[in-house]
């Protein structure tokens, strides 16, 4: 009895966390707006009982795919009863109304951690905080229930069998990766909601900025790591060996992440200097802005892309019409609001504050060329001019000068003072670390390569530079050190570690970016059984095809062997061709022996006359550090916001 | 001049300048790297450029899948249901390559019209049908239906 009416108890959570959105994001304000303290007492309890009603419906959903109740639309549509349970638990946000779902649980969880964690803030502030996410889950839940119900039910003629999960999702990254993502993209919401409540109330100060300080660090690691994962995971399961595409999609999370990136800088001068306030504020707008607005292409369909679903268009203009008013009612507040924000701070050219401004503008300007590439056919299209894309040579031409700019400035920032900066004194800093970098750069690739090549010199250069002055600044640090080096590293604080690793992350990725997009192999050929091909300097040998059986598939499985010159074999890859049987779809199945330094790759094309494969094989060095470099970063943020000094209780202001 | 002032103008002048070569960098760029998409009836009435690279797209052909014997090579036909355009390509097709099917090709036409592929587009799921494609077997649609209208 109480089983077969799950997904009706689900709903009505959801409706129920839809009432206390609604409390949560109106009380609290009419509390602020009359300064009574018993009103604006509503938004924690609210808060939690959201978070608790809407876990209970994420909950329901999933034991409803666990129990494979096939007359819900969205189970039915995606499970199976041959899926294994992780499947089926990852299925919940495999596709549009469940993905929605975990979205708006998403913000129930950072709203009632908020309401936990933020105890010490003013309390009409952090009932505006909370009713300002409130008002972003009413619109969310809004959607949910009248566009997207995942709950939705297939009676009177329920299938007795599901349509099962796309194959590409079934897979251990799709199970980590939309969560992580959602993570950093409503975490955004926290940012925004703090300085919406800082211009409604008029407090843009430092402390202001030290309570969004963690809270963005946060979002912006959870990002990082749901960007590294969505990467990752491209690698290996869309079988084409490649990292990043520069598909719409995933435009559509890197946007988010360099505004959000400006943000955690431009917060830190706000706190530190009580400067760039409205600029910080406007940060904050667009990075949840662009989280918004990344939500809209990948759930309205209006993009060709892998990640493109097929959708309805209802959905879009829902999103679109609530991104309107969030962005043209921020921007609202902001226009009346911000003029009175004044800061009477100086700081000369050659200053902490004039970097950290240069890596903002960098960054916004690398943000605002990826708009336009991402959104520029769309409008073209919309407006009846023709059917366009653009490639990849476009992003690639304007990321990579713009991202060695940043790189130049990231390594000069940590090293200047606050305020003023002789230009000697600096000078003196960073010649050492600039000619080392300059030096191995221009050998690099003479070293790896064997002959010279522009891009790797500068990539090189950039890498051994940021790692050059993060090493100049740990001496600098430690320089008046009574009890040893090694002592005074352990005092610095965890903050300043959590700059150090991220800014190490960077010079990772710059490493792995540079060497496999310059030193990467790749054949496509046919193979008979028997047959041997050379890959660069590897040897591969073609052994024939197995018959392989999965719990919801039938496999072909190849075997190649890579030998070496003698023909001894070394290892053995079994890359596989899938048929996943409820959707008659046919997957590619990559092997990859991996590597710190290398990757070998191989994945299998179609069968060809005479028992013949086509097999992709590719030879990719150092692609690993680009995914341990995003993780690096992501340390970094975490640890950032472990520093102690944002737990410290404040005085509660009356 | 004043402190304050000297600062507001070099923050001016910083985003002037990175404005300037953000724009200057992106318009080129874009020229560049634009990919128009046709339909096989522009391309049979020749309206698509030699020299450089574009798109096009249409249903596979039934039958038209012809493959070399000795390495990758392929060829095979697309249509809008009026005309058809042969591409070739020499890489591996993707999983949901089909005779039947929408697929969108990256590449550049050649003397003789056909398009020599460097990338060739078929979407992860069955029911899914790349936008140009659908516009394009409407717009042909459309053509005939108005061509059969006044003869």
């Amino acid at each position: 009895m109480w089983i077969s009416i799950l997904p009706e108890l689900g709903h009505y959570a959801l409706i129920l966390a839809l009432c206390f959105a609604l409390v949560q994001s109106s009380l609290p304000l009419w509390g602020t707006y009359r300064r009574q303290a018993f009103w604006m007492a509503f938004a924690q309890p609210m808060a939690l009982g959201q978070f608790f009603f809407l876990s209970v419906s994420l909950l329901l959903l999933s034991l409803s795919f666990l129990l494979d109740d096939f007359s819900v639309a969205y189970i039915a549509n995606n499970s199976n009863s041959a899926l294994p349970w992780y499947y089926k638990i990852s299925a919940v946000w495999g596709s549009h109304e469940g993905s929605l779902l975990l979205w708006l649980w998403i913000l129930a969880a950072w709203t009632a951690a908020v309401g936990i964690f933020s105890r010490a803030l003013p309390r009409d502030l952090l009932a505006q905080v909370l009713a300002v996410m409130g008002w972003i889950a009413v619109g969310f839940g809004l959607f949910v229930l009248l566009t997207s119900n995942p709950f939705a039910r297939l009676l009177p003629d329920a299938p007795l069998e599901g349509g099962d999960l796309n194959p590409l999702l079934q897979d251990i990254g799709l199970i980590l990766h939309p969560p992580m993502l959602y993570m950093g993209y409503v975490g955004f919401s926290v940012a925004f909601a703090f300085a919406i409540a800082a211009l409604l109330n008029g407090r843009l100060d430092a402390a202001w900025a030290r309570w969004s300080r963690p809270w963005t660090s946060a979002a912006w690691a959870f990002l990082t790591i749901g960007i590294a994962l969505g990467s990752w995971w491209a690698y290996y399961e869309l079988g084409w060996g490649g990292w990043w595409f520069w598909d719409p999609v995933e435009n559509a999370s890197l946007m988010p992440w360099l505004v959000g990136t400006a943000l955690m800088h431009s917060l830190a001068v706000t706190e530190k200097r009580g400067v760039f306030k409205s600029w910080t504020v406007l940060l904050a707008i667009f990075a949840f802005s662009l989280s918004l607005l990344g939500t809209f292409l990948v759930r309205s369909g209006v993009l060709t892309s892998v990640h493109a679903f097929a959708s309805d268009p209802e959905r879009g203009y829902f999103i679109l019409v609530f991104l309107a008013l969030v962005v043209g009612g921020s921007l609202f507040l902001y226009a009346l609001k911000a003029p009175a924000v004044k800061s009477h701070v100086s700081y000369s050219l050659l200053s902490k504050e004039m970097l950290l401004l240069v890596n903002n503008i960098l960054l916004v300007v690398i943000c605002v060329t990826v708009l336009l590439g991402t959104i520029y056919p769309l409008i073209l299209d919309a407006l009846g001019l023709g059917k366009i894309s653009v490639g990849p040579p476009y992003f690639n031409a304007l990321f990579v000068p713009l991202t060695s700019l940043l790189c130049i400035a990231l390594g000069i920032g940590p090293l200047v003072n606050w305020r003023t900066m002789a230009r000697k004194q600096l000078v003196q800093r960073i010649w050492l670390a600039g000619a080392v970098a300059l030096g191995l750069g221009m050998a690099l690739p003479w070293v790896y390569g064997g002959e010279w090549n522009l891009y790797v010199a500068l990539g090189g250069l950039l890498a051994v530079w940021l790692v050059g002055t993060q090493v100049r600044d740990l001496l600098h640090k430690t320089r008046h050190a009574k009890q040893g080096r090694l002592q005074a590293l352990k005092g610095l604080g965890l903050s300043y570690w959590g700059m150090q690793l991220g800014h190490l992350g960077v010079a990772l990725c710059v490493v792995g970016v540079t060497l496999v997009s310059n030193y990467s192999a790749e054949k496509d050929v046919r193979m008979e059984v028997g047959q041997s091909i050379q890959v660069g300097d590897y040897f591969f040998r073609f052994e024939g095809i197995r018959q392989v059986q999965g719990p919801n598939y039938t496999s072909d499985q190849g075997v190649l062997l890579r030998v070496s010159e003698d023909n001894q074999v070394i290892s053995t890859l079994l890359p596989e061709k899938r048929l996943y049987l409820a959707r008659r779809q046919v997957m590619t199945e990559a092997a990859i022996e991996w590597g710190l330094m290398e990757d070998i790759y191989v994945a299998m094309g179609e069968p060809l006359p005479d028992g013949a494969w086509a097999i992709r094989i590719h030879y990719k060095p150092f692609v690993r550090w680009l995914w341990i470099g995003g993780l690096v970063m992501a340390l970094g943020g975490l640890l950032a916001v472990a520093d102690k000094r944002y737990r410290q209780a404040n005085p509660v202001q009356a | 001049m004043k402190p304050q002032r000297k600062q507001r103008l070099i923050w001016i002048g910083a985003l002037v300048i990175a404005v300037a070569f953000a724009a200057g960098l992106t318009l080129y760029a874009l020229r560049a790297n634009i990919n128009l998409f046709y339909t096989p009836t522009q391309i049979a009435a020749g309206e698509a450029p030699l020299d450089r690279e574009i798109r096009a797209g249409g249903m596979v052909v039934d039958g038209s899948v012809k493959r070399a014997d000795d390495r990758l090579y392929v060829e095979f036909a697309v249509t809008d249901y009026q005309e058809n355009v042969v591409i070739s390509y020499d890489k591996i097709l993707p999983d949901l390559f089909r005779e039947g099917q929408g697929i969108v090709a990256i590449g550049r036409l050649n003397e003789e019209g056909k398009l020599v592929a460097s990338q060739v587009l078929a979407k992860h799921d069955e029911n899914y049908m790349p936008p140009e494609v659908a516009d394009a077997l409407a717009a042909a649609e459309q053509a005939k239906q108005a061509a059969t209208a006044n003869p």
